[in-house]
């Protein structure tokens, strides 16, 4: 039942947050209504049993990601234009409801096969032998660190004055 | 009524729908990266959705989260450094007057 | 080994060409008096003379031993050329038979004679080697045609000799007139061809060979008959109407007069004219069993016989007079294979060869001498030039068809068969020998009698005889014109082609005269003679005095009838330059041209269009990106 009304509230919030980061002209109120939304979504994780996850989730996008949006929209100091819509608003309108229409058709007439059993917990040990250990995703985790060199690398290029 | 997946799901496409609307609509080069932002998430919570109720056992869709969580991180580190070095150029970061492609 | 002989009738003048076209290619003629130059400005000559030479041995043995065999035929394994699947398959085979060899016997023999002439004759041109090349090329097609076992090598062969006629025609191409002689040579003919090449296809899409033999078979048995045998029929005598020069294709031959005067003598004696009298005797089975196509022959040969005749009577170019002698020597011809049978008509051919070759001989002769082929300025060269004189008499004795000579004998064989089958062309026919009669010894007086009138006004220089390499090939010919009817007197030729009876050589020789129609043609033959004698060298009756008498008619033979202003004027320049080219050149440049730059503006048009959609807004593209998505699923949805 309290996983019932944290679902509920969460959902709600996090809808609304979202909805706020691509409705409001104000970029930098915008880019708190994302880290609003992405503290929801942890708290969303949590109530999927996936602890590590949340930790992660605050972490990274919360800690990392929010903190290097906000230094671009300042670095960039365009908040008084604000962030308006284009001419495409409406029809980018009409593709996202019809979309979402689509979404919904598919997800409620699948036949989930949802299994009985209880979730892990906690999840970090069995996470950790799946990345590291035998017959695992040792590989993906060996190249994920070049993906980041080669993202740090782009970045410095990019930005850096010539 | 007890939450299911297709709660989750839902969810997921609502949160993706709208991540969408905002990448097609938004005027901004780092609203539209901050939607984009919203749609990986809405994914994420999709994956974590079917790891919880599919395989409760395996958490392949967790491990699946960690590096679309990776990937996020580049994505948004390396498109960050292309506004700014186009902002500098252009002194704007308006995408509807971005238009290279046209050449 | 004997195949091997056979093949080699035809491989020996075609390696002629090979090495003659290298020297050509190679060696430059050097001046008179050069050290061994005598040999090196005449070495093509000698290898021709040689290879054709080989060829003639050959092709008299094989006469001979076809002759030996009981059928009079003999089999040449084929070779395989092209095999596609089991429904196309062409072999390169020879059909040796008593047609192929009397063929082989005329193409070698005149072939021959006329390189050795030809070594007098094209002393010292600079074309001398190219000349020979071209000319053992000829000889080797024809040789082809005579040989060929399908109807699809022959037609190979037929085009070489079209192409070899085009290029001996133009071999002084320097000269307009020269060369436009042989396009018209070549475009006429083609016109011909054309129809050949059709029956051909018919005949193939109707039975699936190209054997000629089959195709004879066929015709015999009946599996082959009605609407497709004739139209066949009738498309290969286009060809043949082409190649031979038969009205109305005819217009070619006079002006083929351009070319050096041994190629006229090979191309109206033994290749390329013959090649089509040839072709309907070799598919004769096909015009025998269709009524229709076997009186078109024969109507067109009577009808050509009379209409060249008329023209040969007012030409003042001797070998314009010869040119037309031949045409409608060649419409006889025609008229004895529609109206009698392979054997009379080929041997028409064979005889006609024979003196057709001597009579343009002694004309490159006597224009060796005075320079010139107009008549008009010769005269009294009986003194001069004995030989050439004797020669020539001799053969126009023989065309005129008088008894014994070569001519009567197969002149005779074909009046006498059109008598029997067509009355209206008998008549016609035998008209034509009144005027063949009056036309050449018109030009034998002329040329030899009376006084010289000096020769071509730039030449300075007196008459002379030929030279013997000029004059023996004459003697010969002119032995040959004697004696090659005598092959049939006892009705062996007819025998040995497959119709006839054999009778003594006396009861031949004699007996022939207790039929009247001998008498009345050789009546009429006398009184050609006597006219032209009258006229023209007793001058009892004045040439101008007649020509003003039948102005009109004069006019309609000396302008040709004015076939070709028909042909050039009306035909080519206002029909189909006017009519059809223009209306083509109009489709052309609205239709075709217009569907091609309409696909360019159009593209151009359409890519104004779409260029609207490529803003380089990329929201915009990802919006169509999602409109995409969406629509494949909900396709997925629709049709999965």
């Amino acid at each position: 039942m309290g996983i019932q009304i944290a679902f509920w509230i969460l959902a709600i919030v996090g809808v609304v947050a979202a909805l706020a980061v691509v409705l409001l002209r104000d970029i930098f109120r915008a880019a708190l209504a994302l880290i609003l939304c992405f503290l929801i979504v942890a708290g969303i994780y949590v109530t999927l049993n996936a602890d590590f996850l949340a930790a992660m989730q605050v972490l990274i996008y919360v800690g990392a990601i929010s903190v290097l949006i906000i230094l671009a929209i300042m670095l960039t100091r365009d908040i008084q234009r604000g962030s308006p819509s284009n001419k495409l608003r409406i029809p980018a309108f009409v593709v996202a409801i019809l979309f979402l229409g689509v979404v919904v058709f598919t997800m409620t007439n699948t036949a989930w096969q949802v299994a009985s059993v209880s979730p892990q917990e906690p999840t970090v040990p069995v996470l950790a032998t799946k990345l590291f250990g035998e017959d695992g995703f040792i590989l993906p985790v060996e190249i994920v660190p070049l993906l980041l060199l080669a993202a740090v690398l782009g970045a410095i290029v990019l930005v850096r004055e010539k | 009524m007890s939450i299911g997946l297709e709660h989750y799901l839902i969810l997921s496409g609502i949160l993706f729908s709208i991540g969408l609307y905002g990448a097609l609509a938004k005027r901004n080069a780092i609203a539209i990266l901050m939607s984009i932002e919203i749609m990986l998430t809405a994914a994420s919570i999709a994956m974590i959705a079917f790891s919880r109720y599919v395989v409760p056992l395996l958490l392949t869709g967790q491990i699946f989260v960690i590096f679309i969580m990776v990937v996020a991180a580049a994505e948004t580190a390396v498109g960050l450094a292309i506004i700014i070095s186009i902002y500098r150029k252009r002194e704007t970061v308006d995408a509807t007057e971005i238009d290279l492609m046209k050449m | 080994m004997m195949p091997f002989l056979v093949w080699l009738i035809f491989l020996l003048p075609l390696s002629s060409f090979i090495i003659n076209s290298i020297i050509a290619m190679l060696v430059h003629p050097v001046s008179e008096g050069t050290r061994g130059g005598n040999l090196r400005n005449k070495i093509s000559g000698y290898i021709t003379i040689a290879t054709i030479g080989g060829s003639l041995i050959l092709s008299i043995w094989t006469l001979l031993s076809v002759m030996a065999l009981p059928h009079h035929e003999l089999a040449i394994p084929d070779i395989n050329w092209l095999v596609i699947g089991d429904k196309l398959s062409i072999s390169l085979g020879l059909i040796v038979n008593p047609l192929t060899v009397v063929m082989l016997i005329v193409v070698t023999v005149v072939s021959l004679l006329v390189q050795i002439y030809s070594q007098g004759y094209m002393h010292g041109d600079p074309g001398y080697h190219r000349y020979y090349a071209f000319m053992s090329l000829f000889t080797a097609s024809m040789l082809g045609v005579a040989l060929a076992d399908n109807l699809l090598f022959l037609y190979v062969f037929w085009e070489g000799v079209g192409l070899c006629s085009y290029l001996l025609i133009g071999f002084w191409f320097h000269r307009p007139a020269a060369a436009d002689a042989a396009k018209k040579a070549f475009i006429v003919t083609r016109l011909g061809d054309f129809g050949f090449l059709a029956a051909i296809l018919l005949l193939f899409a109707n039975t699936g060979t190209f054997d000629i033999t089959e195709l004879s078979h066929l015709a015999i048995t009946g599996g082959l008959a009605g609407a497709t045998l004739t139209w066949a029929a009738i498309g290969i005598f286009s060809g043949a109407v082409g190649k031979s020069a038969q009205f109305p294709l005819h217009v070619w031959l006079p002006d083929a007069m351009e070319g050096p005067t041994p190629v006229s003598a090979l191309i109206h004696a033994a290749t390329m004219v013959a090649a089509g009298v040839f072709l309907v005797a070799r598919t004769y089975p096909l015009f025998a069993h269709s009524v229709e196509a076997l009186t078109t022959v024969a109507i067109i040969g009577g009808v050509t016989a009379i209409f060249a005749a008329t023209m040969g009577l007012v030409m003042n170019d001797i070998k314009r007079v010869l040119a037309y002698s031949t045409i409608s020597q060649l419409g006889y011809m025609m008229l004895g294979l529609g109206t009698g049978g392979v054997a009379i008509g080929m041997f028409h051919l064979f005889n006609h060869a024979f003196f057709k070759a001597l009579l343009f001989l002694g004309a490159g002769s006597v224009n060796h001498a005075t320079g010139t082929f107009d008549m008009r300025q010769m005269g009294g060269l009986r003194k001069i030039m004995p030989w050439t004189y004797v020669t020539f008499l001799i053969a126009s004795l023989s065309l005129t068809g008088i008894w014994p000579f070569a001519g009567f004998w197969s002149k005779d064989d074909i009046i006498l068969s059109s008598m029997e089958s067509q009355p209206i062309l008998f008549v016609l026919a035998t008209i034509t020998v009144f005027m063949t009669a009056f036309y050449m010894f018109r030009a034998v007086f002329l040329t030899f009698g009376g006084e010289y009138r000096g020769g071509d006004p730039g030449s300075h220089g007196h008459p002379h005889e030929s030279p013997p390499v000029m004059v023996v090939p004459m003697v010969i010919l002119a032995v040959l014109a004697v004696v090659s009817g005598f092959w049939n007197v006892t009705g062996s030729f007819g025998v040995f082609l497959g119709h006839g009876e054999t009778r003594s050589f006396v009861e031949g020789f004699f007996g022939i005269f207790t039929h009247p129609l001998p008498w009345i043609s050789m009546l009429l033959a006398v009184l050609g003679i006597l006219l032209a004698y009258a006229i023209y060298s007793a001058r009892w009756l004045s040439a101008e005095h007649i020509g003003s008498l039948f102005k009109p008619l004069y006019i309609l033979f000396s302008r040709k009838y004015w076939m070709d202003e028909l042909y050039e004027n009306i035909i080519v320049k206002k029909a189909l330059l006017g009519g059809i080219f223009n209306g083509l050149e109009q489709v052309d440049t609205h239709v075709v041209d217009g569907a091609v730059n309409g696909a360019a503006s159009g593209t151009i048009a359409g890519g104004g269009v779409l260029r609207r959609a490529q803003t380089g807004q990329l929201q915009l593209y990802g919006l169509f990106i999602g409109i995409g998505v969406l629509a494949i699923i909900v396709c997925l949805y629709l049709f999965g």
